[in-house]
């Protein structure tokens, strides 16, 4: 159990990196509460796993340091550090029984045999693994096998953290949700300070408590799942998260009004832009467009509507802007030329990307 | 559905099968077929059924050589194996290190056989070979020429020189293919350098040992060319192996129904050793298969 804060941090894969772009990690501070669970979200790419790597001592940072509960422990060794990880594709060790494989951590740090025998049966219990326990582990499937990667994290009850590295890629998707529900269960239970490398938007807003979102190398944003769907603070943030994600379009901001494609629209508020803002866009997520026969309504045209399931979405085309609108249950299709209004308490402007603070 | 059940699809085995016929099944039946019969000459066959396998086996002279083989073949698994894991565990995994230790290794695999035998016939010569006068300089009484221990060290040194290579080269393979993550699930678990070979690394190169093995076994134990031109099978018949001794047989003595007996011994010893190898190095594979049906 310990606290973990990451102060300046850089790395580069490069061994003498000569430009900003060579480092996969741009320098970020970010603290992580002990027993907080947290999501790092961000494309394939982003420094997600570098940044998981840095945590758990595999990998040396180019810059900064590590502390576990205010101790530097940059130069320390994962075993040293006492961490658990979780890795993409299952790691056993082939020739092990389960029983083996859950109990090799504790092995190799000389813990007592009926000490490790209870440890492990109640393990195997809470990961439902007890039938296999006497099983090669290399017999088992994909998603046990993954358990027993997970269990030989948990199996260890001190450990300062534990970190998943995508750790549900090659599991089925319905297995997917009770393995992640257990996760849960676990976290409540250990109490673990937990840290949940995805992809996946949907994987990290249910098991996270906090989010963080990566983008080349660059943390743009930390916040509560509601807080990124609500007020993302970056036009990176609107577009990754949801389903579709943000329209976000460029506009002008006119003695404190927002022009849209010569449009002058109301959202109720004034803005007043950094100076030196350049790139100005206007951000809505497609739950906030609403179709509306008012007659300051926008004029757009239906271009399409896609079936997503629980929801239709409407494709829709405004001068030579394009934006997408969710549209409510139970109302009829809307096709041709239709008006909508924009939601203005969800409306964002943002500059450079950035989002800017409104004022009422 | 109705499935057509006729034998067309025999046709599309029959050129493989035809071409399998012409290169082994043909010729390995006609040394069955010697190996029944005794020939004086002008073309006269007659039949003597297992008369030339009896005496064979029974001959001193056959289990001798026998022993000599399953000895020499012995050695050299037991010094090839363990060393070309070593040296595979040692190589470097990037960088420009390892494509120099993999051409210096291929190095010895590229030289014909006969070429290897006569480098090391005059390398281990005591009047003129570097290692022989060397050795012989220090004092030490060696000559492959004159002493048996002699001409079978050089032997077995050269076995080793030649083939670890392909031991190395194998495993190599098999130790670049594991993936990164069961190293640094390995460290972070705290497992020591011997539990990462003995759990990681061994269990992932089963199946290219299991090769490595049954490659260096066979052709150990069929081993011609080498003795022939370093030691011709002596001194006396201390390196006279079972291929040497065939030779002698077939061609020196032009025994030629017993030299096809010996042939047909020595063909299903191959078999059934390889067979027993195979077998033990993937019981588990088998336990696996059965217990997924």
């Amino acid at each position: 159990m310990a606290r973990i804060d990451l102060e300046n941090i850089a790395h580069s894969y490069a061994a003498e990196p000569s430009s900003e772009d060579e480092f996969a990690l741009k320098k970020l501070n970010v603290s992580w509460k002990d027993g907080g669970a947290y999501a790092l979200l961000g494309p394939s790419g982003c420094g997600k796993t570098t940044l998981l790597n840095i945590i758990s001592g595999l990998l040396h940072p180019s810059q900064g340091t590590v502390l576990f509960n205010g101790a530097d422990i940059t130069s320390k060794s994962p075993e040293v550090r006492n961490i658990a990880q979780v890795f993409q594709f299952p790691v056993i060790y082939d020739t092990m029984t389960v029983y083996q494989n859950l109990a090799f951590p504790l092995q190799n740090r000389k813990i007592p045999k009926n000490e490790i025998n209870t440890r492990v049966t109640r393990l195997a219990d809470m990961l439902e693994l007890s039938k296999y326990l006497s099983r090669k582990a290399r017999d088992l499937s994909a998603d046990e096998k993954q358990k027993i990667s997970l269990g030989r994290g948990l199996i260890r009850e001190d450990v300062a953290a534990i970190l998943f590295d995508e750790p549900l890629t090659v599991i089925d998707p319905q297995l997917k949700w009770s393995l992640r529900s257990q996760l849960k269960r676990l976290h409540a239970e250990f109490n673990h300070t937990m840290i949940y490398v995805t992809h996946d938007q949907t994987e990290a807003l249910t098991f996270a408590d906090q989010v963080i979102v990566m983008s080349e190398g660059e943390i743009v944003q930390t916040a509560s799942p509601q807080e990124l769907f609500e007020r993302p603070a970056h036009t990176f943030v609107g577009r990754f998260i949801g389903s579709p994600g943000m329209n976000v379009m460029p506009c002008t901001i006119d003695n404190h009004h927002l022009i849209l494609a010569g449009h002058a629209i109301n959202i109720g508020c004034t803005v007043t832009l950094p100076t030196g803002a350049e790139r100005i866009e206007f951000g809505v997520r497609p739950e906030f467009v609403k179709i509306s026969t008012d007659k300051c309504a926008l004029p757009v045209t239906v271009e399409a509507i896609e079936d997503a399931g629980r929801y239709q979405i409407a494709r829709l085309k405004f001068c030579d802007l394009t934006l997408a609108a969710i549209l409510p249950d139970g109302e009829p299709q809307p096709s041709g030329n239709v008006g909508i209004m924009f939601d203005a308490e969800n409306s964002h402007i943002y500059a450079n990307g950035h989002l800017v603070g409104k004022r009422s | 559905m109705q499935k057509a059940h006729d034998h067309k699809a025999l046709w599309l085995v029959a050129p493989a099968l035809l071409l399998v016929a012409f290169t082994a099944v043909i010729p390995l039946m006609t040394v069955v077929n010697y190996s029944v019969q005794d020939t004086f000459g002008n073309n006269q066959f007659f039949w003597v059924g297992a008369e030339w396998y009896r005496e064979i086996l029974r001959s001193d002279r056959f289990h001798a050589a026998f022993l000599r083989q399953i000895a020499f073949s012995a050695t050299i698994l037991a010094i090839e194996i363990p060393l070309g894991l070593a040296i595979a565990l040692s190589m470097p995994k990037k960088g420009l290190g390892v494509s120099v230790c993999l051409v210096l290794m291929a190095l010895p695999l590229l030289i014909p056989w006969n070429v290897v035998g006569t480098i090391w016939q005059i390398f281990a010569r005591v009047d003129i070979g570097l290692l022989g006068h060397t050795l012989s300089g220090l004092g030490i009484d060696f000559n492959y020429t004159q002493n048996a221990g002699a001409a079978w060290v050089t032997l077995i040194i050269m076995d080793v020189w030649h083939w670890t290579s392909l031991v190395v080269l194998l495993c190599y393979a098999g130790l670049v293919a594991i993936p990164p993550a069961y190293y640094q699930a390995a460290r972070i678990d705290g497992a020591s350098r011997w539990a990462i070979f003995r759990y990681i690394e061994l269990p992932k190169m089963s199946r290219v040992l299991l090769i490595a093995v049954l490659l260096r076994f066979m052709d150990s134990f069929m081993i011609y060319t080498e003795p022939f031109v370093v030691t011709g099978g002596g001194p006396g018949n201390a390196t006279t192996f079972l291929s040497v001794d065939l030779v002698k047989m077939a061609i020196g003595q032009f025994d030629l129904g017993p030299a096809a007996a010996m042939s047909v011994i020595y063909f299903l010893i191959v078999i059934l050793v390889s067979w027993a190898f195979y077998t033990i190095m993937t019981r588990d594979d088998f336990e696996q298969y059965r217990r997924s049906q």
